[in-house]
């Protein structure tokens, strides 16, 4: 009976489906951020002296390579129908431990340290999400706690700092006139988009996280997929530890918690759904391009810091919004 | 007094609480209830049978108001109405006791039966929870229970969450109580219990709608019996007048379309699946089967035997409890990524939820079983994946033929194809499919029935799940019944029939 009424319901779908598919809802998504960042762009140039600048774009591009780090991994997690609160606890404590190793002149065991504390937490995660069948998010809120509750102890109140100049070119070096992050940011961009879009476990991350009952009745390995994704979100954190702790040059217990909010943001203005299956790593590079382009651009018009906040949920808001309208009613509701 | 005046005396006592004339319903593609009358009756135990989709859940739902009716009427003691909300069933006292409860986990009983309706202190918002308490516990005793009205629902046990909701419809003057299959998830002792409850409550004056698949619940329990078939009312009549072949053979016999007519009957080759004392947590208790390669083997029995429950643990779904399967000779084990790639393939009843990811394309659903198979190593290869969608799409006919089209705007035929075909794609030999027509038009049907048939003459082995007698009869080489976790029978082709099936799938024959 339910035969008739579907196809019903998808001839009135048609016509909107059949251009949007001959394009992919993908491409949409990711078309109008582009858009959107021209726009922002625009205005800017036009209401500010300082922004067109080629000192002030790469500042907001290193802004944006930051938050992209910490966020690539979350992506990758959100898209396999999970989530992972701990990156930025986990960021912090990775940069403490590494911290006294670099500070003492070898650079090479501080970032062994932390990719290692860092791969470690993600495997911890996997194994809580997979094994003990916590729900992501507990699971991850619960991890926060403990790593923040372990960095203060570790550092005691106290910070490391003053690193080797070598060390900190990897946070504020230039590399032909361009910020040695923004290649990070590229490099990571490029096997990410390689990963989900080039290879078995890409297909199946997407899969995972639009139906995982459904991937786990195809034969697909659901547990060794989401023990992966959390493994690389944790080494991403890592990886975004030793540039952080380039760029400040200094560790304390406090580091990474303010990164934490606005990292979640740029991965969902990216176009990432939260309910999994849905998303790119490259939306999430672009939503970090906005977000970091938005807090530049309020920064030279003057906007007080304690506006930035609701700016930041208003483009978050019209971001999601905006795909929700171009899926259309029938997505929505699912 | 005149023998004319005691006969309408005798007919005003015996009025019906609550007749339905002529009602009809109709879904697109599907007449759910047509021109269904039913006569409701204080004092009475009206048994409701049919098979699966016969047309009683549609009948429930009518006299419960949520459905309106297209056609047909209402007489509620005589009086004509209509029944055009949940809240007007409220109001004749029509209560429904459902498979699945409503009780609120974690609120009391107390608080479940006057939930919404909470005696208030005089003049006041505030709970009167004394007087609550109280009233709860009368209405349970009056059912001959003496359950703590403090005890939290989440801590009861079937049967007892099932008293509640009968106390809980008699707290709100239900006079008619309709039940659909309570004693489905109940002990012996516990269904001894319930009957003794609705005898109590029919002596009172109240009238039971009662549906049942368990025959000898229709002769111990039942006063008059009205029989549905393909939505329409076959038969009434009392309990007195009825034998159980005659009720079995009142329900068999639907029109299933065009039932499809198999082709060709090969001599079975090597088993495929060798299941051997099976039992699982879920239900399944005890059970032997096997299929060999070429051969259409059936599995099955009502709702609720445990089919689907056998075929989550063959696939590995679900963990095995004890007993083994063999594939093809080999002892498996583990999950169902060890068993997809032995060349197994589970086509699941509830395709939504478990066949399919709604979100992505035809082509990523098609290729969600082979990855491995179309690119070895790994590398994942957009050109090559939509190469191989369209030839799948084009092999099983699936419309729209578009790879990159979102599985959920397909119809739900084509829907089936797409997850009939990421088996297919991955080369399977052994096809469990679940209830594979379900929700699926005529015409999708056949085309998937000739697809389960040339799977077979290419060699597959096919075990099918389904709740259409007339399928099992017409499609398959042999069949296995199952009836409370077991399997009660197997019919040989030359033995199916929807009598033979029916009588080893109901209790009591």
């Amino acid at each position: 009976m339910s035969g008739l009424r579907e196809r019903a319901l998808a001839a009135e779908a048609a016509p909107r489906e059949r251009w949007r598919h001959r394009v992919g809802s993908e491409n949409v998504a990711l078309a109008f951020r582009i858009g959107l960042i021209a726009a922002i762009g625009i205005v800017l140039a036009l209401s500010t002296d300082a922004f067109l600048s080629t000192a002030n774009l790469l500042n907001v591009l290193r802004q944006a390579s930051l938050m992209f780090l910490l966020a690539s991994g979350l992506t990758l997690v959100i898209v396999a129908g999970g989530f992972d609160l701990s990156i930025a606890a986990n960021l912090t404590l990775s940069a403490c431990l590494a911290a006294a190793a670099i500070k003492s002149g070898s650079p090479w065991l501080g970032a062994a340290i932390a990719l290692g504390s860092s791969v470690a937490v993600g495997v911890l995660n996997g194994f809580a999400v997979t094994l003990l069948r916590l729900p992501p998010f507990l699971a991850t809120y619960a991890m926060l706690w403990i790593l923040q509750g372990l960095a203060f102890h570790y550092m005691g109140g106290l910070e490391i700092y003053g690193f080797p100049a070598a060390f900190r070119a990897l946070g504020t070096g230039f590399l032909l006139g361009i910020p040695v992050p923004v290649y990070l940011m590229g490099v990571v961009l490029l096997a990410a988009t390689l990963f989900t879009r080039a290879t078995n476990f890409g297909q199946e991350l997407y899969t995972i996280g639009a139906n995982r009952d459904a991937a786990r009745l195809s034969g697909i390995p659901v547990g060794k997929r989401l023990l992966l994704v959390y493994v690389v979100s944790g080494l991403m954190a890592g990886i975004a530890a030793l540039v952080f702790l380039a760029r400040v040059n200094a560790a304390d217990s406090g580091m990474g918690e303010p990164l934490l909010l606005p990292v979640i943001a740029a991965v969902l203005i990216g176009g990432t759904s939260l309910f999994g299956g849905v998303g790119s790593v490259l939306g999430t590079a672009l939503g970090a391009t906005i977000l970091a382009m938005v807090i530049n651009g309020m920064n030279l018009l003057d906007i007080k810091a304690q506006w930035q906040p609701l700016v930041v949920g208003v483009v978050l808001l019209a971001a999601v919004l905006a795909d929700l309208m171009g899926r259309g009613r029938r997505e929505r509701i699912g | 007094m005149t023998g004319a005046d005691a006969r309408s005396a005798e007919r005003s006592a015996k009025a019906p609480l609550l007749e339905l004339r002529h009602v009809s319903k109709a879904f697109p593609g599907v007449r759910a209830l047509d021109d269904v009358s039913l006569e409701i009756r204080g004092g009475e135990v009206h048994m409701l049978l049919g098979e699966n989709g016969a047309g009683k859940s549609s009948l429930i739902k009518v006299l419960c108001g949520a459905y309106r009716p297209d056609g047909g009427e209402f007489l509620h003691l005589g009086q004509h109405l209509a029944i055009a909300s949940p809240a007007d069933a409220r109001r004749l006292g029509i209560a429904v006791i459902f498979q699945e409860f409503s009780l609120v986990p974690f609120l009391d009983l107390a608080q479940n039966i006057f939930l919404g309706r909470e005696p208030r202190h005089r003049g006041s918002p505030l709970v009167d929870r004394g007087r609550m308490h109280r009233e709860a516990a009368g209405i349970l005793a009056s059912l001959g229970l003496d359950y703590d009205t403090h005890a939290l629902a989440v801590d009861l046990g079937v049967a007892q969450q099932q008293m509640v909701e009968i106390a809980k419809a008699l707290s709100q003057q239900a006079r008619i109580l309709v039940m659909d299959e309570p004693t489905a998830a109940l002990s012996d002792r516990e269904t001894d219990a319930l009957f003794k409850v609705i005898r109590q409550l029919r002596a009172s004056g109240v009238a039971i709608v009662y549906i049942s698949h368990r025959l000898n619940e229709v002769f111990e329990l039942g006063d008059r019996i009205t029989v549905l078939r393909d939505g329409r009312r076959v038969a009434g009549m009392a309990v007195a007048d009825a034998t159980p072949e005659q009720l079995i053979g009142l329900m068999v016999g639907r029109a299933v379309g065009t039932v499809y007519a198999r082709r060709h009957f090969a001599t079975p080759g090597e088993p495929a699946l060798e299941v051997r004392g099976l039992r699982t947590a879920t239900g399944v208790d005890g059970v032997d089967l096997t299929v060999r390669r070429g051969e259409i083997v059936g599995l099955s029995g009502l709702v609720g035997a445990g089919r689907t429950e056998v075929a989550r643990a063959v696939f590995g779904a679900d963990p095995i409890a004890g007993g083994e399967v063999r594939v093809f000779g080999t002892r498996v084990d583990g999950g169902p990524e060890r068993i997809a790639a032995r060349g197994v393939a589970l086509i699941p009843e509830n395709r939504k939820h478990e066949g399919l990811a709604l979100k992505r394309s035809t082509q990523d659903n098609l290729l969600a079983a082979s990855l491995w198979k179309l690119f070895p190593r790994g590398g994942y290869r957009a050109r090559r994946a939509v190469d191989r969608a369209r030839e799948l799409i084009a092999r099983l006919r699936i419309t729209p033929a578009e790879p990159r089209r979102h599985a959920r705007v397909l119809s739900g035929g084509n829907q089936q194809k797409v997850v009939i075909g990421k088996w297919l794609a991955a080369g399977c030999s052994l096809y469990i499919f679940d209830e594979p027509t379900r929700g699926i038009d005529v015409g999708a049907k056949s085309e998937i029935f000739a697809l389960i048939e040339e799977l077979v003459t290419q060699g597959a082995a096919v075990l099918l799940i389904s709740s259409e007698l007339a399928e099992i009869v017409h499609v398959c080489d042999r069949a296995y019944v199952m009836r409370g976790g077991r399997v009660r029978g197997e019919l040989a082709r030359s033995e199916l029939s929807e009598e033979a099936i029916l009588r080893l799938a109901m209790h009591g024959t």
